[in-house]
């Protein structure tokens, strides 16, 4: 079985799989859900280990014709069931088996409705991966919208008093950011060709196995003086192709050298635009950001563990993946702006993490302010500032995960998050305060931790670019004091002084072996990865160099 | 593998077991293995020391990560520089462990104790052993967050914890511009390891005005974690750590990084004069300012802490007159007499349970003979009375102050006799006169025991003869210590050789120097004697306080100017951006709105669904209507 297929599949059969049990199985359905996430864990990291890192381009590919219709004079459409993995996504997929590990292990407090829960558990960790791993745009898209699916379920349902509100605000704005997406994947269906189905549409060669690059070129040739009968053109969405500027048809409305506009805008710096805001919401940037604090503050501790770990990194890969390899003229030509919205997040961000009264509120904010270095680093177009972008993303996975542990422990005992609520647990909790001091100076860059590389090099790669100016970088790095703040001062006002609350202190029990059980590796391997960032660097260092040849 | 790699790995062992098992292990064994670890580092470093050749060396421990054309390896630096601060850090270390054995003994906390100082003296020798300036970095943050830990080491006082978090957000700011001075450094020469970076900087003019900012930005990060204005105030407030933590952290090693790191640059900045000119007059407003406050203290650490951010200062002042070996000199000499003031007054705290208001000590000298006598002997060794270390030290850069701006000097030795002046002042009230605390307090006075008291004496002979590391030739001596450090300025002297010609001051000039100094610290004295021998004055009650003395007391108000121009802005900015901006702008009238108003827009379409046939054909007739119109428009209007 293929290995790509098979971590989509896996745990989509197995929501199926707990769908057909019967309601006394009750108790399994956790151990079922564990013990997959668990497989897809050691299947990932088989990936990882067996990925060639010499090796430029997608690996473990796998492409099946999927959708093939002829549409007269629009040509023929043609949707592959397209996989494979490269530098950028395979650092993605490991995380997404760690996180929906950790989320598994952390969903056995959930005591209602399990088998529904579990069933779209397993189907949200099939859909996150296919988004990964898809190198069809169409393929990806599915998987992005599918997904929303048990995310509003999974908030709607086990969620907080006002689950309703937030998951409805998360379906809207998520999905509008998603309309913004497909008009653009319906602009490139119209302006880009798959050059090897095209030969053999044409006629130019009878069999798949005898195209060359000599064909290749012969059918770019063509297109682009117009020789092809439009109703022969074979569009395509997949992403291999339409990275290459070579497959637009000229005169289309995406072609870089046609140039068209739209009211009056270069139509390629619009769809760039688009694209770029439909992903932001992801992210999500300053100011698309307001369904993220709701999200988290309502969702079960588990799902804001995904959420954070997860989610959000598709908002980031998708600018890499999609926005800036199809359009890399706009992000140059919007490079200043990304870098000024990525240094109002982190710094926008920082300052509500401030004045918050609720442990999650603060938590997600902080999140906010973290994905602006992605955005940072990003805009910056350098070896650093790329780099330092996916290991932020990859960084923020680990830690925010185990943020939303923090407050979840916490939760479960009281059901109660305000940080006002209580002062000197590390008394009664000493090992809780322990590992909430390693998430916090985690989190809040301590070298030695992976919050530091990711965060110092994007501030590095984005001094080092000509794109960035400087006053920014240094309005960044502001961020970085007032990170410590927040942090330091929610961490005082919890944990240190006499202790206090207003609940019953016989329920502020020190961690429990599940609960040291997620937050101990976690912790660990922030650690590993902050000591030895080579780990990380070596997989995504070939795909960065490849990705820059672009600008 | 290299005997160097064990230096910071034996302290972080040391760490790892009294952290991971300080329930399980025994008390005893745990001041064993804290002590022992980092005993075991100054074993190693006196015999690199000892077997030092004079050739700086690196030794590579891995290769850290490549990014891009950027490659970082994890090195260490092993010249005269770092094998100095080694032997600072690890043998004042060990003294300050060993201390701790007896001053710790009753703390719950004790085995989390070791392991914190322990987890300290491993970043502190990254930092002085890393072999660019990345590594210094780690150390530099490492410190911090141990000194985080240890300053609220009893979190059960609240204060405790503030304190904790201003240090490590004061430091933070100060590691901003370190940071920026980094992104500089790589974007100027494209490395960052030493051995790279300093010879191609030999090669730039003086007065290059990359270096300024860079050597600036250098020096933001080195004001944060060595406490000179404006980011000095954490200092003080870092006394409510326990007082081993006082001595080793916030007197003797941590607090001197800065004075190190600027050492350690010293060809940068020998090119940029500019920056030197402005450190070296934020040194001398810092010591002038913190001696000024010292004066008035009575609590006997917060003299002492006031006391180390002037000193600081003093040294920073070295260094901006270009006098490198004088700042660093300095550093050493007051490690010894610091950390034994503080040792001293950590003894005489534990003697009084736990007071540390001098108002209510007195007289005890004779209860605690061997702590008073080494104290006297760091109170003479600040106080720059000869031979005692201190006077060789502070006298050196007092020489290189004068010849850079006589008035400098004048305000210097101002600041000195304000030293001397508070030091015996705390002397005076602390350990003569009568005894002005409880009688139970009393009841309880006893020596110290042996593991507190033998560091003490240790530290008093340091205090006395350390001067002798470097005595001028002026004094018959032969400046040790300057030919000793002598190839670490090999780069700076190859890009401005006139930076390096020493003082040129003839020796009339030179005596006549040291004579003001002493004979001002000798006025400061008898000064002191007078008003709290022979007038028995004790200082008066904080209430009764007022005037220009309650404004010094009250340390200028700083920390409230602090507090209501940029703790309490950047609060409002925070509870606006999300009250007003956050829900109010982007959620109300953004998000909500456009969903109010396609709700509002449905509310109204929904009107035209009345189900009244009659009304839809009249609809549909005028529809129909209007199209016609249209399509015949051209017809109808001609």
């Amino acid at each position: 079985m293929p290995i790509l297929t098979t971590l989509i599949f896996l745990p989509l059969l197995g929501a199926i799989g707990l769908l057909c049990l019967p309601d006394s199985a009750r108790p399994v359905f956790r151990w079922v859900t564990l013990v997959l996430c668990a497989l897809h864990l050691a299947l990932s990291s088989w990936l990882w280990l067996s990925f060639d890192k010499q090796l430029i381009g997608y690996q473990f590919t796998e492409t099946f014709d999927w959708i093939t219709l002829t549409l007269g004079q629009f040509g023929v459409i043609s949707i592959d069931y397209a996989l494979g993995v490269d530098g950028l996504s395979l650092p993605m997929v490991w995380l997404t088996s760690l996180v929906m590990l950790v989320g598994a292990v952390s969903s056995f407090e959930i005591k209602t409705k399990e088998k529904a829960y579990f069933s779209l558990y397993l189907l949200l960790t099939g859909t996150v991966v296919g988004c990964f791993v898809a190198l069809d745009l169409f393929l990806f898209f599915l998987f992005f919208e599918f997904m929303l699916l048990p995310m509003y379920f999974l908030v709607g349902l086990w969620g907080g008093p006002r689950r309703e509100y937030a998951s409805l605000k998360f379906f809207l704005y998520t999905l509008a950011g998603s309309v913004f997406i497909l008009l653009v994947m319906i602009a490139l269906y119209l302006s880009a060709v798959d050059p090897a189905e095209t030969a053999l549409s044409v006629g130019l060669v009878k069999d798949r196995a005898m195209i060359t690059d000599q064909v290749l070129d012969q059918v770019h040739l063509a297109i682009s003086q117009l020789q092809v009968d439009p109703a022969q053109l074979v569009h395509t969405f997949d992403l291999r192709y339409l990275s290459d500027p070579a497959n637009y048809v000229p005169e289309s409305l995406l072609s870089t050298m046609a140039g068209h506009e739209i009211f009056g805008m270069s139509a390629r710096l619009l769809a760039f635009a688009l694209l770029f805001i439909g992903f932001a919401v992801k992210l999500p940037m300053v100011p698309l950001h307001t369904w993220l604090p709701d999200a988290h503050v309502e969702a079960p501790t588990p799902i804001s563990v995904v959420l954070a770990g997860i989610l959000l990194k598709i908002g980031g890969y998708g600018f890499f993946r999609i926005a800036y390899e199809l359009f890399p003229d706009g992000a140059v030509y919007f490079a200043a702006w990304i870098a000024g919205l990525g240094v109002l997040s982190i710094v926008y961000g920082a300052f509500n993490a401030l004045s918050q009264n609720d442990l999650k509120r603060m938590i997600a904010y902080s999140s906010v302010s973290h994905m602006g270095f992605v955005l940072l680093g990003l805009a910056a177009l350098t070896p650093e500032g790329a780099n330092a972008a996916i290991y932020q993303l990859f960084s923020h996975g680990i830690l925010s995960p185990m943020l939303f542990l923090v407050a979840g422990v916490i939760y479960e005992r009281t059901h109660d998050r305000s940080i006002d609520g209580y002062r000197g647990l590390a008394t009664p909790m000493p090992s809780y305060a322990a590992w909430t001091a390693v998430a916090f100076f985690a989190s809040l860059g301590l070298p030695g931790f992976s919050g530091f590389i990711g965060e110092f090099f994007s501030l590095m790669g984005a001094f080092n670019s000509t794109y960035v100016p400087v006053w920014m970088v240094v309005a960044g790095g502001f961020g970085l004091v007032l990170g410590a703040g927040y942090f330091l001062w929610t961490f005082q006002r919890v944990f240190l002084g006499k202790t206090w609350t207003m609940h019953d202190t016989s329920v502020l029990t020190d961690l429990t072996f599940r609960e040291k059980a997620m937050l101990v590796p976690l912790g660990l391997l922030s650690l590993a990865f902050g000591i030895l960032p080579g780990t990380l660097f070596s997989i995504t260092e070939g795909y960065v160099m490849e990705f820059l040849k672009k600008f | 593998m290299n005997l160097a790699i064990l230096i910071p790995l034996l302290p972080f062992l040391g760490f790892l077991i009294n952290g991971l098992g300080f329930r399980r292990i025994p008390k005893a064994a745990v001041g064993l293995i804290g002590t022992g670890a980092v005993l075991g580092s100054f074993a190693i470093v006196l015999s690199l020391f000892s077997g030092f050749t004079g050739t700086a060396q690196v030794v590579p421990v891995y290769d850290w990560f490549t990014v891009g054309d950027f490659n970082v390896s994890f090195g260490f630096q092993i010249d005269q520089l770092s094998l100095l601060m080694m032997l600072i850090i690890t043998g004042i270390g060990s003294l300050i462990h060993l201390y701790s054995i007896g001053y710790m003994h009753h703390d719950e906390g004790f085995g989390k104790f070791f392991a914190f100082l322990n987890l300290f003296v491993f970043f502190m020798l990254l930092l002085v052993m890393g072999s660019n300036y990345l590594v210094m970095f780690i150390g530099w943050e490492g410190v911090g967050l141990c000194s985080y830990l240890l300053i609220g080491f009893w979190n059960k006082n609240p204060e405790y914890g503030y304190a904790a978090r201003k240090a490590f957000v004061m430091n933070r700011i100060g590691d901003l511009g370190f940071l920026i001075g980094i992104f500089l450094i790589v974007a100027r020469f494209g490395s960052l390891e030493f051995a790279s970076v300093f010879p191609a900087a030999a090669q730039l003019q003086t007065g290059d005005a990359g270096l300024f900012w860079i050597t600036f930005c250098l020096f933001i990060g080195a004001m944060g974690k060595s406490a000179q204005i404006p980011l000095y105030t954490w200092l003080p407030d870092a006394m409510a750590g326990p007082t081993p933590v006082s001595a080793l952290i916030h007197a003797a090693t941590m607090v001197t990084a800065g004075i190190y790191m600027i050492v350690r640059s010293n060809v940068l900045y020998t090119l940029a004069p500019e920056t030197l000119h402005i450190i070296g007059w934020v040194a001398l407003a810092t010591a002038l300012l913190a001696a000024s406050i010292g004066l008035f203290q009575n609590d006997i650490k917060k003299v002492l802490a006031y006391s180390t951010v002037s000193q600081l200062g003093y040294m920073f002042m070295g260094l901006g007159m270009g006098a490198y070996t004088s700042g660093f000199f300095h550093v050493m000499t007051h490690a010894f007499f610091k950390a034994l003031l503080f040792l001293g007054a950590g003894s005489v705290i534990h003697a009084m349970s736990d007071e540390q208001d001098i108002r209510y000590m007195g007289g005890l000298r004779k209860k605690l003979p061997i702590t008073f006598t080494t104290f006297l002997l760091g109170t003479i060794a600040i106080s720059g009375i000869p031979p005692f270390a201190g006077f060789f030290s502070k006298d050196e850069i007092l020489a290189h102050v004068y010849e850079h701006s006589p008035l400098m000097w004048g305000l210097a030795v101002f600041g000195s006799m304000m030293t001397a002046f508070y030091m015996f002042r705390l002397l005076f009230l602390t350990f003569f006169g009568e005894f002005r605390g409880t009688h139970e307090q009393e009841h309880h006075l006893h020596e110290s025991p042996l593991t507190m008291t033998l560091p003490l004496m240790v530290l008093a002979v340091l205090s006395v003869i350390g001067g002798f590391f470097n005595v001028p030739e002026i004094l018959g001596g032969t400046a040790k210590l300057e030919q000793f450090l002598d190839p670490i300025y090999q780069y700076a002297r190859q890009a401005n050789p006139e930076a390096f010609a020493g003082v040129h001051l003839d020796h009339s000039t030179e005596f006549m120097l040291m004579g003001v100094s002493v004979a001002g610290a000798v006025i400061s004295i008898i000064a002191a004697w007078v008003i709290y021998i022979s007038r028995k004055s004790v200082p008066a009650p904080d209430e009764q306080v007022s005037g220009l003395q309650q404004v010094i007391y009250r340390k200028y108000y700083i920390d409230e100017l602090y507090d209501a121009v940029f703790v309490k802005p950047i609060q409002a900015l925070s509870r606006f951006f999300y009250s007003v901006v956050d829900k109010g702008g982007i959620d109300r009238f953004g998000v909500e709105g456009v969903g109010r108003f396609v709700k509002g827009l449905a509310n109204e379409f929904r009107l035209l669904q009345t189900g009244a046939t009659g009304f839809y054909v009249l609809m549909m007739v005028t529809g129909i209507a209007v199209i016609l119109v249209y399509s015949l428009r051209s017809l109808i209007f001609g």
